[in-house]
């Protein structure tokens, strides 16, 4: 049976107000968090492949409780089962532990065929654990995917629609593959009723490393520190005029000498 | 000890980002008293291998090597063999999947997204964005070669010098395994079209760009109408305006999502973040998700009909008025000025 995995996490809202506190830590206050917007794409293309070929999907979270937000909203809107993976030398954000927990679990999964990201995540937006999962595993990567055109679990092979700066590429591979998707893929769907009653009595089990049977390799990176971006300090200048040529000619004026232009 | 620079081909040409990137690139490698040396992939690199020189690498690594995979592999054995303090890429499409992958492969530890760069102690540490903007990080990579992708627009562009003659080295390509995509097809943007995240300057169109007071034929619907009337919109008042300056087009993620304009034109969290010299708004009422993808901007002028709409806040210029009476004005003003 086709079994699709895809990674979620929880983000504090988009609206609200993040800083850093006295004590140097990043807090948003009591601000509730949502799925990672940029999931909300991945959520629904899994489960929409993943019923088109009968098969199952998987969420899975790296790190704490918080995460079981948006691990229990990928269960409300149909994904069928979700694992949060936690380990406390995995919570400073490494790629490369990251990676080592991610891949771990897929291999402890074990008949995985396709892993499908978000484009990145809205907090730490690094756009970069995909590709280092697919190099892990050795599958093929297909990043910046806006369509997927065919997927074929018996002949094991995939043709997508990716978007780059330079136009749209179809591009076929083979499966296993990880895939990263963009944002015009799909319109997701909201929970129904059912699905947020499935939702609130899950149990989402929690994984160790110790449970995937790998050792963690060193954290390459270190956050050393994290620091309130300066005030920006503008003044407005609203353009007055008699009617619109006037105010489009001052505003012309003001450009220039700007030198922006 | 060496720093490489990826310069970033298509064809025969450097991206001109990749010349940020050698910018970039270029301070480190002084800050850390060692040379510089582009990396560039692609059989045919003439151009793209003087410039650098001119654009200040010391010497010009060249291999001929198409693929992504190709590329990876060709990298990381570079980065295994010679040991170079810090790789450092434009963080285009290319080049964030390039640099995680060979981070990967040779177990260093990758820095993404930076936008300010200093070396204390003989350390390399990047400052990047997270939470959209709101906070900023310093972060550091313990490994012997620290990989780094820049933010576009964060580095300037070096002036070009004079004609120079630095080395070119061609390296022959490692083995790799075959790729595993087939590419079918490739369809270009559209000719001439200023991709966003480069773009210095953007004029970009949201909801409001359904106001615009031309009929719509009879046979569409309400909600049709509405569309084929912003369509219009970008088409015929903000896309002049656009050809006058040389601007790109952006758009707020309420025009993409009903339908006005195709999604690789959205700005904000959800869509592309830029930092262009000039930054446009028409119609866009300025929420938190369009700011976290236009804040850096260096002037922003907003125009919209609402004087309480927050992007005022946010503009250096504003202009109070119908973007349909005010656009084209402007257009013909910038016109008369510019010509
Ligand atoms: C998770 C999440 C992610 C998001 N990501 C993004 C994103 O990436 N980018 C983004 O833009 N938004 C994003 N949003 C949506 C954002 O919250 C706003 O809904 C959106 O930006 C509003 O777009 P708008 O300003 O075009 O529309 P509106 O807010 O409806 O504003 C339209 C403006 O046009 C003005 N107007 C109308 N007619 C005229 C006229 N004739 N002349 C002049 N002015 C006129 C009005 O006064 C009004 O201010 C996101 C939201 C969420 C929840
Ligand atoms: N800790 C995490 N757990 C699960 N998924 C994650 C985690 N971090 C990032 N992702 C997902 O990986 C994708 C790319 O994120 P990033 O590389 O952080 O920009 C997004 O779909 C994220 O939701």
């Amino acid at each position: 049976m086709a079994h699709i995995v895809t990674f979620t996490r929880s983000t504090p809202d988009t609206a609200a107000k993040v800083w850093v506190a006295e004590s140097g830590a990043v807090t948003w206050g009591d601000v509730a968090t949502v799925v990672n917007p940029w999931d909300e794409y991945s959520l629904e293309e899994t489960i929409a492949q993943a019923k088109a070929a009968r098969g199952r999907s998987t969420a899975l979270a790296i790190g704490g409780a918080l995460h079981d937000d948006a691990l229990k909203h990928s269960i409300a809107l149909g994904i069928n089962s979700a694992i949060r993976i936690e380990e406390p030398g995995a919570d400073a954000g490494d790629s490369l532990v990251w990676t080592a927990l991610a891949a771990g679990a897929i291999n402890k999964l074990g008949d995985v065929d396709l892993a499908i990201f978000g484009k990145e995540s809205v907090d730490v937006g690094s756009d970069q654990h995909m590709y280092q999962v697919a190099r892990s595993l050795g599958w093929s990567m297909l990043s910046l995917v806006s369509k997927i055109i065919e997927l074929d679990f018996a002949t094991r092979s995939i043709k997508v629609e990716r978007t780059v700066e330079a136009g749209k590429d179809i591009v076929t591979a083979r499966l296993p593959a990880v895939l990263s998707v963009l944002k015009d893929i799909n319109e997701p769907r909201y929970p129904n009723f059912l699905g947020i009653r499935k939702a609130a009595k899950a149990k989402i089990p929690v994984w160790s490393a110790a449970d995937l049977g790998i050792e963690l390799p060193a954290a390459a990176t270190t956050a050393l520190s994290y620091s309130n971006p300066p005030a920006r300090d503008i003044s407005t200048e609203i353009i007055a005029g008699a009617d619109a040529a006037e105010k489009a000619a001052l505003l012309a004026s003001h450009l220039l000498a700007e030198k922006v232009l | 000890m060496t720093v490489f620079a990826w310069i970033e081909t298509q064809g025969a040409y450097a991206q001109p980002s990749s010349w940020e990137t050698l910018g970039g690139a270029r301070a480190l490698a002084d800050a850390l008293q060692t040379d510089l040396r582009a990396v560039i992939f692609g059989g045919d690199s003439g151009s793209a291998a003087s410039d650098a020189g001119r654009y200040g690498a010391d010497a010009v690594i060249v291999c001929a090597c198409e693929t992504m995979e190709s590329q990876v592999a060709q990298l990381s054995s570079l980065v295994a063999e010679r040991k170079p303090r810090a790789v450092v890429a434009a963080g285009s499409s290319r080049g964030r999947e390039l640099m995680a992958s060979a981070a990967f492969d040779t177990g260093s530890g990758l820095i993404s997204d930076v936008f300010e760069l200093r070396v204390e102690d003989g350390l390399i540490i990047g400052t990047r964005p997270v939470y959209a903007g709101k906070v900023l990080m310093d972060m550091r990579a313990e490994t012997a070669t620290t990989f780094l992708t820049l933010r576009p627009r964060a580095f300037p562009t070096p002036a070009k010098g004079a004609k120079s003659q630095v080395p070119i080295e061609t390296v022959a390509a490692v083995d790799a395994p075959s790729s595993p995509l087939t590419t079918v097809e490739t369809i270009a943007a559209e000719a001439g079209a200023i991709s966003l995240t480069d773009a210095s300057i953007i004029v970009s169109g949201g909801r409001g760009m359904a106001n615009n007071p031309v009929a719509a034929p009879g046979t569409l619907s309400a909600d049709e109408a509405n569309i084929w009337r912003a369509q219009q919109g970008f088409a015929h008042i903000l896309k002049p305006l656009a050809a006058v300056l040389g601007a790109a087009i952006g758009a707020s993620r309420a025009a993409v999502d009903a339908g006005y304009i195709a999604y690789e034109h959205q700005v904000g969290q959800t869509g592309k973040v830029v930092s262009p010299d000039l930054y446009i708004a028409c119609g866009i009422s300025g929420a938190i998700q369009h700011q976290a993808g236009m804040r850096g901007s260096k002037i922003i002028v907003a125009i919209n009909k609402d004087k309480n709409a927050p992007i005022f806040k946010l503009a250096h210029y504003g202009i109070v008025g119908d973007l349909y009476e005010i656009v084209p004005a402007l257009t013909a003003a910038l016109e008369r000025k510019l010509s």
